[in-house]
């Protein structure tokens, strides 16, 4: 089933006279983790604004063409109404907590309190969420007492906890330690195998290679390229549209190691195993 | 002396609850990438060098003054600390009033003030845009605004927060270059970062941190070289030196293109 669709979406900022998305086209199925790549500038954070209503409801400005959730038209939908079917993880973690509770416990429940579920259900969700993140153990610190690290983990849970069809996530491991940012990211393709459509902005390239289903190539307000990791990390040109393949394919590349299909191997695994296939 | 002396630093918000457990460093002319799991102490680290925090016990000298009997805005002659959020950094509405502030705030007239912040500017490639409202640019510009405000106070020690951070990959080679021209230019630069492959790319010292304590401390390929160990610190070596360990080769190799270029040069034997 297509989760999403959207059909040559343009949209300008007010008080600019430039389009920041220029006839953007695409479908996502249920279940996809969709990866979003392009230089700064290129529309990632403003499509995925487009995909909660933030664009055009919240932000204003011109907008034109279709964006459709689960059937549901964005633009004739209110925002609120689009929140139980989409959640957000902001870029900046900072900007996401309420400043409204004093606790990380509460701070999660914030999202859960306006859908108006039970105390049980609330509770059950909450907890789910911070185990889920590893933060269960600061349920009681203040959110402005936390770590970088921890806040974006608590940022995460607070969408998680709602269970949202599709989540957003812009740069949702930027503060995480490695290994951190490596549980976050099985946590989340945890979720899209269990249905849940994911869409993440991420530089963090040899994670989008190994984690997306699909990745989404955007330069300039435009999509010029929406494939497997393998076909679009292949490509000759990304340094034209601002973006570095995944260090394992950049080694493929310079010794011309490819797949049965012509592909060049985008994760450790393939690289790996492309390279003692070489050398018998 | 280094320019950095740290003596069995200890320090901790609350009572019982140690963050650094007894820190001994020394840092002179090397760029320097310190490293660690969320949590280890890093960040607090770092307001200690600039004594916005003091020591429980021990000592920090920052070009032989002790943080202890320092000012926080007498250190900022010294060590400047450039922001992971450029957004929390600045607050002026033209680019240069926002790089001339902290300039004029440690006792630079006005002129030269000026002057260094043009340099500044012209450094991070931003001279250009020096009557703009900082609020009218880019992220990415931003940033380099922020780098600038902190050049131009001409700091000989200079602390990079998380510096790639929602930065592509121009913006990425754009930093990479500023570091290391600041490195040439007979700067100490600092950085607290959980990007491996950009220390690998930019820095000659790793220091690994671990619950408090350093955990290693050497040149780049020394510590990358120890996967074990960083496993174990929750981190992970640069990409490349993943599949160099992978496919078993002896040799510790940090970039792509270092890589490339040996292999090659080996077959070209």
């Amino acid at each position: 089933m297509k989760k999403i669709v959207v059909e040559n979406l343009k949209y300008k900022y007010p008080l600019t006279d430039k389009l920041a998305l220029d006839g953007v086209s695409f479908e996502v199925n249920e279940g996809e983790f969709i990866g979003i790549i392009g230089q700064n500038l290129a529309g990632k954070s403003t499509l995925c604004q487009s995909l909660v209503g933030l664009v055009p409801h919240f932000y204003r400005g011109a907008y034109g063409g279709k964006v459709l959730i689960d059937g549901k038209e964005v633009l004739k939908s209110d925002i609120s109404e689009l929140a139980l079917k989409v959640g957000m993880v902001f870029q900046n973690p900072f900007t996401q907590v309420t400043g409204a509770k004093l606790t990380v416990y509460e701070e999660i429940a914030f999202g859960l309190e306006n859908m108006g579920l039970s105390r049980n259900e609330m509770i059950d969700r909450i907890d789910y969420a911070l185990s889920l993140l590893d933060i269960y153990k600061y349920k009681d610190r203040n959110p402005f007492d936390l770590s970088g690290g921890q806040m974006q983990r608590m940022a995460i849970a607070g969408i998680i906890a709602m269970k949202p069809e599709i989540i957003v996530l812009d740069e949702p491991t930027s503060q995480l330690d490695p290994q951190g940012s490596e549980e976050v990211f099985k946590a989340i393709q945890a979720l899209s195998h269990e249905g849940m459509t994911v869409i993440m902005v991420e530089h963090k390239i040899e994670k989008i290679a190994r984690y997306s289903d699909r990745v989404m190539l955007m330069h300039q307000g435009k999509i010029i390229d929406f494939d497997t990791p393998k076909k679009v990390f292949s490509r000759g040109d990304l340094k034209e549209y601002g973006v570095l393949a995944p260090a394992f394919t950049r080694i493929c590349r310079a010794f011309d190691i490819k797949d049965e299909e012509g592909f060049y191997p985008v994760t450790l695994d393939e690289a790996y195993d492309a390279v003692v296939k070489i050398n018998g | 002396m280094g320019r950095i002396e740290v003596k069995d630093l200890h320090f901790s918000y609350n009572k019982g609850e140690e963050i650094l457990k007894g820190i001994n460093l020394s840092f002179d002319k090397e760029s320097t990438a310190i490293i660690g799991q969320n949590g280890a102490g890093k960040t607090t680290f770092v307001k200690l060098l600039k004594g916005l925090l003091k020591p429980d016990t021990g000592d920090i000298l920052i070009l032989g003054k002790n943080t202890k009997e320092t000012t926080a805005a007498e250190l900022a002659k010294y060590v400047g600390l450039v922001f992971q959020n450029p957004n929390d950094q600045i607050f002026k509405n033209k680019v240069l009033d926002e790089v001339m502030f902290g300039p004029l705030n440690i006792g630079q007239d006005h002129e030269e003030a000026e002057e260094n912040s043009i340099k500044a500017l012209e450094m991070v490639g931003c001279k250009d845009i020096y009557n703009k409202n900082p609020y009218d640019l880019s992220l990415s510009e931003r940033k380099l605004i922020s780098i600038a405000s902190i050049i131009a106070m001409k700091p000989e020690i200079i602390i990079f927060d998380e510096p790639t951070i929602a930065q592509d990959y121009v913006r990425r080679e754009k930093i990479k270059a500023i570091i290391k021209n600041l490195t040439e230019n007979g700067k100490l630069v600092l950085t607290i970062i959980h990007d491996m492959d950009f220390v690998a790319e930019s820095f000659e010292r790793v220091i690994v941190f671990q619950n408090g304590k350093v955990l290693m401390d050497g040149h780049t390929k020394e510590v990358y070289s120890h996967a074990d160990i960083l496993n174990s610190a929750y981190l992970e070596p640069p990409h490349i030196t993943q599949l160099c360990n992978k496919l078993g080769y002896k040799d510790t190799f940090l970039t792509v293109e270092e890589f490339i270029e040996s292999k090659q040069s080996l077959r070209q034997k």
